[in-house]
């Protein structure tokens, strides 16, 4: 993994104030980006600016209205794993990614026998019966029926939100004030 | 095609490319053919019924920060108090049940590798149970939103 310290991917501290102010989201005001800029530092124009800029890099990868599926009836939520042979990893990806009902597609890390699937793909579905056909059919499609496999339905959810990365000084405050005790 | 309302055109048409500009809301109503008014009331009451999460920026796994996939194998009679303190966790920002023996999986993300860890091993102290840890090694498909049928839901 190539992980970056949020401190030293934002060298102007306005920034990562900024990116702080954006992971609650676009306030619900007229003039939204003046509202983030009053928090962190930064003009209206500016705000739009350093979007537009984290937009074309690639470190916003999409910015816009984020659904709650499951209130909308998406409730048979899958996730489907392989333990894929490593060299055709990226083949079967490729394929599974052109079918529009699959989401998300990755590769994780095998962890033993308990758990030896390395590729993850997500089926977000109305109904349990057509997210099962449609599992079906990407195994028999991409020639996946030789490698083990599991299908993964989300029975109850506890928590959806989007990602917060607390600072770290948070983060030890609050396990010396036993919080995470 | 059934018209669609201008609540499912929230929904389905502003997942991507948000308009970045002073008055967005009002760049939106522009297309609606509905006022800026109009448009805010509607977002905030799907922000209110929980539809929406939120108008928000998806950042790439591991651009900014740590981010983890983990998976604990909890005894069925302590899932209900595990995932709840799991969930209380602000670095945690999804949790589910799965069907699998690997019962409880969730997202951990953190400013950085060191504080991730932190968390993981505060987990599997509290829990009793070893977390199965799936970092992404490769991201296959572009987060393009999520299109939404709305047939026979209304």
């Amino acid at each position: 993994m190539n992980l970056i310290r949020l401190e030293e991917l934002f060298a102007d501290p306005r920034d990562l104030a900024l990116f702080h102010a954006l992971q609650e989201g676009l306030p619900l005001l007229a003039r939204p980006y003046a509202a983030l800029g009053e928090r962190a530092g930064y003009t209206e124009d500016e705000v739009i600016a350093r979007l537009e800029a984290w937009r074309t890099s690639g470190l916003i990868k999409r910015l816009g209205v984020i659904v709650r599926h499951r209130r909308l009836g998406y409730l048979a939520n899958a996730m489907v794993v392989w333990d894929v042979p490593d060299t055709e990893v990226r083949r079967v990806a490729a394929e599974l990614c052109q079918r529009s009902f699959v989401t998300l597609c990755y590769r994780r890390p095998r962890r033993g026998p308990d758990w030896p699937y390395n590729l993850f793909c997500m089926i977000h579905g109305q109904d349990r019966n057509r997210v099962e056909s449609q599992v079906r059919q990407l195994i028999d499609d991409c020639g996946m029926a030789s490698w083990p496999t599991a299908t993964l339905f989300s029975s109850r959810c506890f928590k959806q939100r989007g990602a917060r990365y607390i600072p770290e000084n948070r983060m030890v405050s609050s396990v010396r004030h036993g919080q995470y005790a | 095609m059934q018209e669609q309302t201008i609540q499912q055109r929230l929904l389905n048409d502003f997942q991507r490319d948000f308009p970045l500009m002073p008055r967005p809301y009002a760049e939106i109503a522009g297309r609606l053919g509905v006022t800026e008014d109009e448009v805010l009331i509607a977002l905030r009451e799907l922000t209110e019924d929980q539809t929406i999460s939120r108008i928000g920026a998806i950042i790439p796994p591991n651009t900014a920060g740590a981010s983890l996939l983990a998976a604990l194998a909890v005894p069925p009679a302590q899932l209900g108090e595990i995932a709840e303190w799991v969930s209380s966790l602000p670095e945690v920002n999804h949790n589910y049940e799965r069907e699998h023996r690997f019962n409880l999986w969730f997202v951990v993300n953190a400013s950085h590798a060191e504080h991730l860890d932190d968390v993981l091993r505060h987990i599997e102290h509290r829990a009793g149970l070893p977390v199965l840890r799936l970092p992404l090694l490769e991201e296959f498909h572009i987060d393009l939103g999520f299109p939404l049928e709305f047939s026979g839901f209304s």
